[in-house]
């Protein structure tokens, strides 16, 4: 019956998957999404060798293992993206008992890594972030809990989630890790704020963040410190900060050459959370701006594919996963041009690292799967004229 | 259509009535309800979604309007903080009256650490203590793994050691520029130019401030921004400090001396060409002063300028200066040197009980006689003495510009009596440091001009009052000339230079009282050339031996007069002194007259 709807993409039972999942899927963000994957690889050969040199490996020893990960990630998007979103969220709801189970571990099996945070655990080959994986999980739960909530006599799924929500934030908080628990509380808000939150209760939660940040700055010095170095006016150009900051000022807009770059060898986390200083350094203002665009890109259209969608999980859960994901692009740029204050977030497909490329292939996988065209809505709406 | 009623419960009475169960339209009822409801939220969340996209697209805008500011900014040098830039590194540079490099500047790096930036805290404590022998690696590794999140290192590395810490790759090991104060020249000149040290330190930046010397004098002159770095001319000669410093080295290994002091000044200008006391140190490494022993042997305290001694039979040519000048003897008069003779209850003997018997005023001086000098002292009076001492000079500190000069305060008798009177007047009693005796010696030389002396270049003499007569000064000259042709200075004739001068062996006093019997303090004081006086010269050795004869000879016309011969010999021609050969015999060739 739905099958006959205007608007929809004609799809026949017993069409084949692929077929189907092609015309039906966002191509224009698994294209983005592609690009930015090819720029990370590009500037992962500018960033990761003097990192390679100082362990001893050789050159291009984590462009290598980034493309390996990279292709195990975009594979997973590609699997993901084909699932329903009936089995997506099966499994983000069995992802979340297993990543919840390993976070609450972490102080037990976990290793810093001499970073100061235990955040990961190490499998010896590569290393693991639980959080990394908890977050799209978690959003697809949460999605899950208010659209149930939604239904008439259905569970107190607000009140569930919140509490889900505080639970994760303190673990990450303690471990500690305010970016994680920031990005967590971001998402847990999206999906209210898409779901119909009343505007009081989003100023109350405002409030609480604020309150809850001066407790963390007074309480912890970890994150006063690096509040502070923010705060400054002046950037002191020994810290990676001023490097960062450096570096994007001697880029200008066309870049110093591909391979010119200085900031690689002086940042030591040139390859993951200041990859986008390489960048400008060596690229300029050029290609940071098409970063931003492919960015905003996903996020927007996504964003946008979602008004369509009737079903309130999907809406709820795409809203969360592309927000969730924008912000994570965002904050890590606004910590390099000093918008933000400093937190270590990787930025996403582009940014190295194992663990975390992967979670994020499989969060944009469900993306992908929440924004297919579906069969959507009655004539009358239709009628009224809102497609994309 | 069916019309339907507005009351729902209405059309459930309705099937009741009817015999139909309600069932079916309670859940139509709930399912229109569930969508009404779902296509309000739906609205709405279309409606946030649109909000949130719009959100998103500003903050990216932000984010690239940031990036464009930023890229289009200009970079700065990593190394300019404004925290560090208050402290003022820059110190202008101390050359010799040629323009020859004293004291300059070198760009040095001081190592600090950021443990919380360490990446491999172990390796990095062990690299080091393999790159510095003197850190220990154990205390290393425990200050990088506390609680600490900044140490100093060390102060000063040098380029190599720079570069060997850089390769240990470490980023919580962070280098900051240091201004580091260089002596090229080593110890030589180490007294005058003191030292430097650090003042107020930060990261960035490190205040070099001078501890001694004319580092200290001129500290701030040195570090006065609006000066531009304009280097501090000494009128210190390098070549002939060297020369100097060489000469009295070996004149203390020769004679054994425990110290040895040299003033070369000259007598229009006050210019001090050089000013040596041994031992010395070097001034890069400055050592720390001694806390024990006497502080007058301490390598830091310097002999010239500080040290205070009775210089004995030097003072012999003032007495006799002044009785020129008072008119209590002319050329002519003849002094009954023959003793015994008592003064206050005090023998007044001669050097080894010699008995010079009737002198003239020059043949007092030439002979050094204790009796002469004493008689006309007493004829001069204790008023008169101490007056024109003091116009020459000899009772207050030089004002010489080394902080060092005021601690050399002269030694005066308490009681200046008959009896200090006599002593005085062959230069025991009272103390002057070389220096003193310098600046007098030069006031004779250049016709009873009283000098000041100063360490930095000059362009003309000293517009000073008259000590003496030009009349008195030229006879007193001559006096000193016929010291070294005929007097107890023979080794002091320098084959072209005509030096004049007069030499002095005073007894050292012991600390106990009294006087040391084998311990001499040696000094020659001269001028040269003696008809037309350019330089003055100042000796003096501390406890020197010449041990070449039968028995040890301590007197300066054995020790300090050949070491200031040789020193005039070396130096004079680095001065640019023409020596004045008169031409050889004609041997062989007969003069005929017509």
């Amino acid at each position: 019956m739905t099958d006959m709807v205007y608007g929809s993409v004609p799809v026949r039972d017993g069409d084949p998957i692929l077929p189907r999942w092609w015309r039906t899927v966002d191509k224009w963000t698994i294209s983005c999404v592609l690009v930015l994957f090819g720029i990370g690889l590009l500037l992962g050969f500018a960033a990761s060798p003097p990192l390679a040199e100082r362990n001893g490996f050789g050159h291009f020893h984590y462009v290598e293992r980034q493309a390996a990960f990279g292709a195990m990630a975009l594979v997973a998007m590609l699997v993901v993206s084909m699932m329903s979103p009936h089995l997506v969220r099966r499994f983000a709801v069995l992802g979340f008992l297993g990543a919840f189970l390993a976070m609450a571990l972490l102080p037990v099996f976990g290793t810093d890594f001499g970073k100061g945070a235990v955040r990961w655990y190490s499998l010896g080959f590569a290393s693991l972030q639980p959080s990394e994986f908890l977050k799209p999980a978690f959003v697809v739960v949460t999605a899950w809990l208010i659209a149930a909530s939604q239904e008439i006599s259905g569970p107190p799924g607000k009140l569930w989630s919140f509490a889900l929500m505080v639970s994760i934030v303190l673990m990450l908080a303690l471990q500690p890790d305010f970016g994680q628990a920031a990005l967590v509380l971001f998402g847990w808000g999206v999906i209210y704020f898409v779901a119909g939150a009343p505007l009081a209760i989003l100023f109350a939660i405002a409030g609480a963040v604020v309150i809850a940040g001066s407790v963390a700055y007074s309480s912890s010095e970890h994150f006063a410190r690096r509040i502070d170095g923010f705060l400054s006016p002046e950037v002191d150009p020994t810290t990676q900060l001023g490097y960062a900051t450096n570096a994007i000022r001697e880029g200008g807009f066309f870049g110093v050459g591909v391979g010119e770059g200085q900031v690689k060898w002086w940042l030591p986390d040139a390859h993951t959370d200041f990859i986008i200083a390489v960048a400008a350094e060596e690229y300029g203002l050029v290609l940071v701006l098409v970063l931003i665009a492919l960015y905003a890109g996903i996020v927007v259209r996504s964003l946008l594919r979602l008004t369509r969608e009737r079903d309130p999980f999907i809406r709820l859960a795409g809203a969360g996963l592309a927000a969730m994901f924008g912000v994570q692009a965002m904050i890590n740029m606004g910590v390099a041009v000093r918008l933000l204050p400093a937190k270590g977030m990787t930025l996403p497909f582009v940014s190295y690292g194992g663990s975390s490329l992967i979670a994020m292939g499989i969060a944009m996988g469900m993306l992908l799967a929440f924004t297919r065209t579906r069969p959507q809505g009655e004539i009358g709406e239709i009628l009224r004229g809102r497609r994309l | 259509m069916i019309r339907r009623p507005l009351r729902p419960l209405a059309r459930i009475l309705e099937a009741r009535a009817k015999g139909e169960s309600p069932d079916a339209i309670e859940r139509e009822n709930i399912r229109l309800r569930h969508e009404q409801m779902r296509d309000k939220l739906r609205q709405r969340a279309e409606i946030r979604l649109m909000v949130l996209g719009f959100g998103f697209i500003c903050a990216f805008a932000v984010v690239g309007a940031r990036m464009a500011d930023l890229a289009a900014s200009d970079p700065e040098e990593p190394r300019v903080r404004a925290s560090g830039a208050s402290i003022l590194a820059q110190r202008a540079d101390i050359v010799d009256r040629h323009g020859r490099v004293l004291a300059t500047n070198m760009e040095t790096h001081s190592l600090y650490a950021h443990p919380q930036d360490m990446i491999d805290p172990a390796r990095a404590a062990r690299e080091l203590a393999r790159i510095f022998p003197d850190l220990e690696e154990a205390e290393l590794l425990e200050d990088f793994t506390g609680a600490r999140k900044f140490l100093w290192i060390k102060r000063q590395l040098s380029p190599e050691q720079k570069q060997a810490v850089h390769d240990i790759g470490e980023p919580g090991l962070l280098f900051g520029p240091r201004e580091m104060r260089l002596y090229p020249n080593g110890a030589i000149a180490a007294h005058v130019l003191g030292g430097a040290g650090f003042g107020r330190e930060g990261v960035h930046a490190a205040e070099v401030v001078g501890r001694a010397g004319v580092e200290k004098t001129f500290d701030e002159r040195l570090r006065d921004p609006a000066r531009g770095g304009e280097p501090l001319a000494l009128s210190l000669d390098l070549t002939v400090q060297a020369a100097a410093e060489r000469v009295l080295e070996g004149a203390m290994r020769i004679f054994n001396a425990k110290g040895a002091a040299a003033v070369l000044m000259d007598v229009h200008t006050g210019e001090i060409v050089s000013l040596v006391s041994l031992p010395d140190f070097d001034p890069n490494s400055r050592p720390a002063p001694p806390t024990e022993g006497e502080p007058g042997d301490s390598p830091l305290f310097n002999r010239a300028v500080q040290g205070v001694y009775e210089l004995g039979s030097t003072f012999k040519i003032f007495t006799a200066a002044q009785a020129l000048e008072l008119g209590v003897a002319n050329e002519e008069t003849v002094i009954d040197t023959s003793g015994p003779m008592r003064i206050g209850g005090f023998a007044i003997r001669e050097f080894r009980g010699k008995n010079y018997g009737e002198q003239t005023v020059e043949g007092i001086v030439v002979h050094s006689s204790n009796r002469g000098t004493a008689r006309l002292a007493l004829e001069i009076g204790a008023e008169n003495q101490r007056a024109f001492l003091e116009r020459l000079g000899l009772t207050e500190p030089v004002p010489l510009e080394m902080p060092e000069a005021k601690g050399g305060r002269p030694l005066l008798p308490e009681r200046w009596g008959d009896v200090a009177t006599v002593t005085v007047s062959y230069g025991h009693g009272i103390s002057v440091t070389p220096l003193h005796l310098a600046a007098a010696y030069a006031t004779i030389a250049n016709g009873g001009r009283k000098v000041v002396p100063t360490l930095l270049r000059q362009r003309a003499p000293q517009p000073e009052a008259q000590a003496m007569s030009p009349e008195v000064a030229a006879q007193a000259l001559g006096m000193l000339r016929r010291v070294v042709t005929e007097g107890t200075a023979s080794m002091a004739e320098v084959r072209g230079y005509k030096v004049a001068g007069k030499t002095g062996t005073a007894d050292k006093p012991r600390r106990t009282g009294g006087y040391y019997e084998d311990k001499v303090i040696a000094t020659f004081a001269s001028v040269f050339p003696a008809d037309d006086p350019a330089y003055a010269l100042v000796v003096a050795l501390d406890e020197p031996v010449e041990t070449s004869g039968d028995e040890p000879r301590r007197s300066a016309g054995w020790t300090a007069v050949p070491v200031a011969a040789e020193l005039i010999r070396r130096a004079a021609p680095l001065l640019g002194l023409r020596p004045e050969i008169e031409p050889a015999p004609l041997e062989g060739v007969t003069l005929t007259a017509n």
